[in-house]
């Protein structure tokens, strides 16, 4: 890395993990830590800007379009900036049987938004995602790394307080 | 050592035998035979995403479906399904159906109206129109109608660089752009953006494209997506004249071809094969900023195809030969025609007949022309 | 009690880490393997196993296996496909998060069948929890001496990768995996040349479901002769199901192939039966992508046999009146359920997860979505199912992956079998948007 102060930077921790990443693939070829790099910088500042998709650029040494294709490709990379917690809901046909769209449209109502939409306070952004292979346990949110299952409106309330303290 | 010529491998497409080398696709094989006898060019899978300068490309579009009905002498099973032609490589023995399989037709009538389905259908004021693949394989293979009654993705046009503008609204990702900037360029600062029909061709966030060989995705185009900025609106591309030309360039090898409004060079292309495909990739010095006569050494009319907009009205009639076939073809066809209509024979008559047409259908009078 | 070859250890406390697996009979199989057989013979295993690939496509894994070309000088991988993405489909998210051992097992056997040195997991990313355990299995083996350098002193080495994906359905087809694996959008290659002579960094490489792997260990140590015993006809061995939507115990059940749908559905040890009060309307038997199967279809045949949870059984009948085993995704509906509502949403799913490569799926799946859009809506007309019809059949069989066949399959056999329900939402527009509202014309017919 230059010396050149950089307002994108991985915390110390988590350079090192990319490293331990772009450790795993033979040589030559980094490029394949790009998706899991991209998750740890999601991790880090909660979106994916274009600076810092630059910078995974300039640590793969890739070109900046090779990421950006990569990252509008896939859906879990936020390409704008998002809540402090991001609910995905799961649409796909098993969870909707199972009374997916009354909970969905229930959450809506709750928070006041729509899907792709954050609450004014930043608290929460909701988004529609496809089948997250939990259909047996549906209706079902991701919330972060954690997955809530088999939800009620009463359970919705619950998860919503718990994330409001 | 003395050198051994691979053997050659004989196949069979719409019923006539051709020998190429070994690694051949379909489509060279085809091609093959029409370089031979301009007269079966109609048999060509058409490309619309395959390009053979670009190695890689191809596969996307599936214009060139075939069915190959026996995969090789030795195992002369049919392939379960249509196999696009662009990457499918001959074997001996090989049994290839292109315009004498009705499926094949019928699925090639279906992939136009897929990539139409989101096409502007903006031919009149697009700069392409005439020399665009997209134009000229609706032509051939589409419906007169569409079935779509859905709202079309649009995007705003924009500026990539002070040469090209990209209207993404034309575009029917052929990948072929990406790919000149990754083998031709030096650093590639576009790409494909999203996915499914939300696919874009784009730098992602504003970005010139700007090296020396950019302006090379013109060209590759098949569509009117990525047009040269210097010409846009200039002329239809049937006004235009183009003659064959050279300089002495540093960075490419300076063979373009030259396209004229009366004395005025109005645009420099590389230039193109039958297939519609580059020859040599130029610079962008060459393409962009020697827009004179004098930066150029003439070689004369660029070679176009009879059949091509392009050569309407431009040449006189002894440049481009007729081909052969068509005149020996014409002899044995010819039959008097028993047309037991009265007619007339009188020039005036016919001559007042036909104003009196066309003043019905232009609402201006050609008489009054033709006193001047 | 039917033979369970991956769950059987599932429900043992603490089974998810080395120690308790380990006392459960765990990691025998790579001891057995690496110490007293060669890789061919673990290969030949596989092969007499008559194991079919578990991800969907049912191809026979040895068959597989034996295609991996072997040039002197270049390494060779093994890929396991867990982007498990299937509407419908749930059981390896199940395996993995359950008893993740089992799958490092059955990497390490498998890796050593064909010669591979680094092996990835390919894990779809919203399962990040998922590839945490399975970081942390594969640190307790290789603490063990059951990964790294030098296996249990033989000289074998083996890296396993856990890699994961970033959300996309088409990166479960195996070269769009490979593509995504390195670094790249998922966009399916055209084939040939198949993974097999050229796939991952342009080697050699086989790419295999989690389960399919999983089922590895078990065939080592009993021999493929005892796992082609169970099950039915070349449909081998057992097959976790992953069954959902209108039924009283939704779960991941594994089976013996050849178990008959009837039981399957309404015993007690399996699915327990429709919802109570309600009742047997439609079935998708192997994941979204399979055709529908209307009621009557279901538990027999077309010809009046029972119809039985296998490859051949479920696949009786041909598009016309039977399905496919598919990844085991087995979606069952009651009469609460619209047709045309689920279909439209099947088919914004595939909308949304083409990768927009070729141009067929691109643009067909796009133009389907918004055609059952409006018929679910209340503004189709009754050509609109025509050309569904039509659009489906350019699709289909026309697309560089299977991509365009999954999105045209389920539209196609939900006209087929519930054409009436369609036109019910055409002809009587204000009866089929109210909120709720479900043909039942043809259930009572």
């Amino acid at each position: 890395m230059t010396e050149t102060p950089n307002p994108v930077a991985f915390t110390a921790e988590r350079l090192a993990k990319v490293k331990e990443v772009i450790a795993r693939y033979p040589e030559g070829r980094q490029k394949s830590a790009l998706l899991p790099v991209l998750h740890i910088a999601q991790e880090q500042w909660g979106w994916v800007s274009s600076e810092v998709m630059d910078y995974v650029a300039e640590i793969l040494s890739i070109e900046p379009v090779e990421v950006y294709e990569v990252a509008s490709f896939y859906t879990m990379y936020h390409l704008d900036p998002v809540g402090k917690h991001v609910i995905e809901y799961c649409r796909t046909g098993p969870c909707c049987l199972m009374g997916g769209e009354e909970i969905y449209d229930y959450l809506k109502q709750k928070l006041g938004i729509q899907a792709g939409q954050t609450t004014a306070d930043g608290l929460f952004t909701i988004k529609e995602v496809e089948c997250l292979a939990a259909c047996g346990w549906g209706p079902v949110f991701q919330i972060r790394e954690q997955f809530y299952m088999n939800l009620t409106r009463q359970r919705v309330d619950e998860i919503i307080e718990e994330l409001s303290k | 050592m003395e050198e051994v010529k691979p053997q050659l491998i004989k196949i069979t497409f719409d019923g006539i035998e051709v020998e190429v080398e070994p690694g051949t696709t379909i489509m060279q094989a085809a091609r093959k035979i029409a370089e031979a006898d301009e007269s079966q060019g109609h048999l060509v899978p058409p490309a619309m995403c395959y390009y053979k300068p670009l190695p890689t490309s191809g596969g996307k579009c599936r214009a060139c479906l075939v069915r190959v009905a026996a995969g090789s002498a030795k195992d002369p099973r049919p392939m379960p399904k249509l196999v696009p032609s662009c990457i499918t490589q001959v074997q001996e023995g090989m049994i290839v159906e292109n315009t004498t399989n009705p499926a094949v037709l019928d699925t090639r009538k279906s992939i136009v109206e897929f990539l139409l389905i989101n096409h502007p259908l903006d031919c009149p004021v697009c700069d392409q129109a005439g020399e665009c693949h997209l134009q000229d394989f609706s032509f051939e293979h589409g419906s007169v109608k569409t079935r779509y009654e859905e709202d079309r993705r649009t995007f705003d046009k924009i500026d990539i660089g002070p040469f090209v503008q990209l209207h993404m609204t034309r575009c029917i990702l052929c990948y072929r752009c990406v790919y000149t900037a990754d083998q031709i360029t030096d650093k590639r600062v576009h790409g494909v953006m999203n996915r499914g029909d939300a696919s874009e061709i784009s730098t992602y966030i504003e970005k010139a494209i700007d090296n020396d060989f950019s302006g090379n995705v013109i060209d590759v185009c098949p569509v009117g997506a990525l047009t040269d900025k210097t010409y846009r609106f200039k002329s239809r591309v049937w006004f235009s004249k183009p003659e064959d030309a050279h300089c002495d360039c540093d960075k490419c090898s300076g063979k373009v071809t030259l396209w004229y409004r009366g004395d005025e060079v109005i645009r420099v292309t590389a230039r193109k094969n039958m297939w519609g495909e580059v020859n040599e990739f130029i610079c962008n010095k060459c393409r962009f900023e020697r827009k004179k006569t004098s930066d150029w050494v003439i070689e004369g009319p660029t070679k176009v195809k009879r059949s091509s907009v392009i050569s309407a009205n431009k040449y006189s009639k002894n440049l481009i030969a007729k081909p052969e076939f068509s005149l020996k073809l014409a002899a044995t066809q010819f039959k008097p025609i028993g047309d037991e209509r009265e007619y007339t024979t009188d020039i005036e008559t016919v001559r007042h007949q036909s104003i009196e047409n066309n003043d019905k259908a232009n609402h201006r009078s050609l008489l009054t022309d033709n006193r001047n | 009690m039917a033979t369970k070859i991956l769950t059987e250890h599932i429900n043992v406390p603490g089974i998810e880490t080395f120690e308790v697996y380990r006392k459960q009979g765990g990691y025998t199989a790579v001891e057995k393997a690496i110490k007293t057989m060669s890789s061919e013979e673990v290969v030949e295993e596989a092969k007499k196993s008559g194991i079919r690939g578990r991800g969907g496509a049912g191809f026979p894994m040895g068959m597989k296996w034996g295609f991996l070309a072997k040039p002197e000088g270049v390494p060779r991988y093994l890929v396991c496909n867990a982007d498990e993405s299937e509407p419908g489909t749930f059981k390896d998210h199940h395996l993995m998060k359950s008893i993740p051992h089992l799958l490092i097992e059955g990497m390490i056997v498998s890796s050593y069948a064909l010669g591979a040195n680094k092996s990835f997991i390919y894990v779809r990313g919203e399962l990040m929890y998922v590839i945490r355990i399975l970081e942390k299995a594969i640190e307790e083996a290789k603490a063990n001496g059951f990964l790294g350098k030098n296996i249990l002193g033989s000289g074998y080495d083996l890296e396993l990768v856990v890699q994961s994906g970033g959300g996309a359905y088409i990166c479960g087809e195996e070269t769009a995996l490979l593509e995504s694996l390195e670094g790249k959008r998922g966009n399916p290659r055209n084939k040939p040349p198949f993974p097999a002579v050229k796939g991952l960094y342009q080697s050699p490489t086989v790419v295999n479901n989690v389960e399919s792997i999983a089922n590895m260990p078990w065939v080592i140590n009993h021999g493929g002769d005892a796992y082609a015993a169970i099950g039915i006809g070349r449909s081998t061995g057992t097959k976790l199901i992953s069954a959902s939507g209108h039924i009283q115990k939704p779960g991941v059940y594994e089976i013996e192939l050849g178990l008959s749908v009837d039981e399957f559905l309404n015993s007690d040890e399996y699915c327990g039966g429709i919802r109570k009060g309600h009742y047997l309307k439609a079935l998708v038997a192997g994941g979204s992508s399979v055709p529908i199967l209307p009621a009557h279809l279901i538990t027999k045949t077309a010809a009046g046999e029972d119809r039985l949870m296998s490859y051949e059984s479920l696949s009786d009948g041909g598009f016309a009146t039977g399905t496919m085993m598919g990844s085991g995704g087995f979606i069952v509906f009651d009469e609460t359920a619209c047709i045309v509502r689920n279909t439209w949403n099947f088919s914004r799913f595939y909308h949304h997860e083409s990768c927009g490569q070729c141009s067929p799926c691109r643009e067909g799946t796009g133009w389907m979505e918004k055609v059952l859009h409006r018929i679910e809506h209340g503004h189709g007309s009754l050509h609109d199912i025509d050309l569904l019809v039509d659009v489906a059949k350019k699709i289909e069989g026309n697309t560089i992956c299977p991509l365009g066949d999954a999105a045209a399959w389920p539209i196609a056999s939900a006209i087929r079998h519930f054409r009436e329900e369609f036109e019910w939402h055409i002809n009587s527009p204000k009866e089929a948007t109210q909120p709720g509202a479900v043909f039942m014309g043809a259930v009572l017919a």
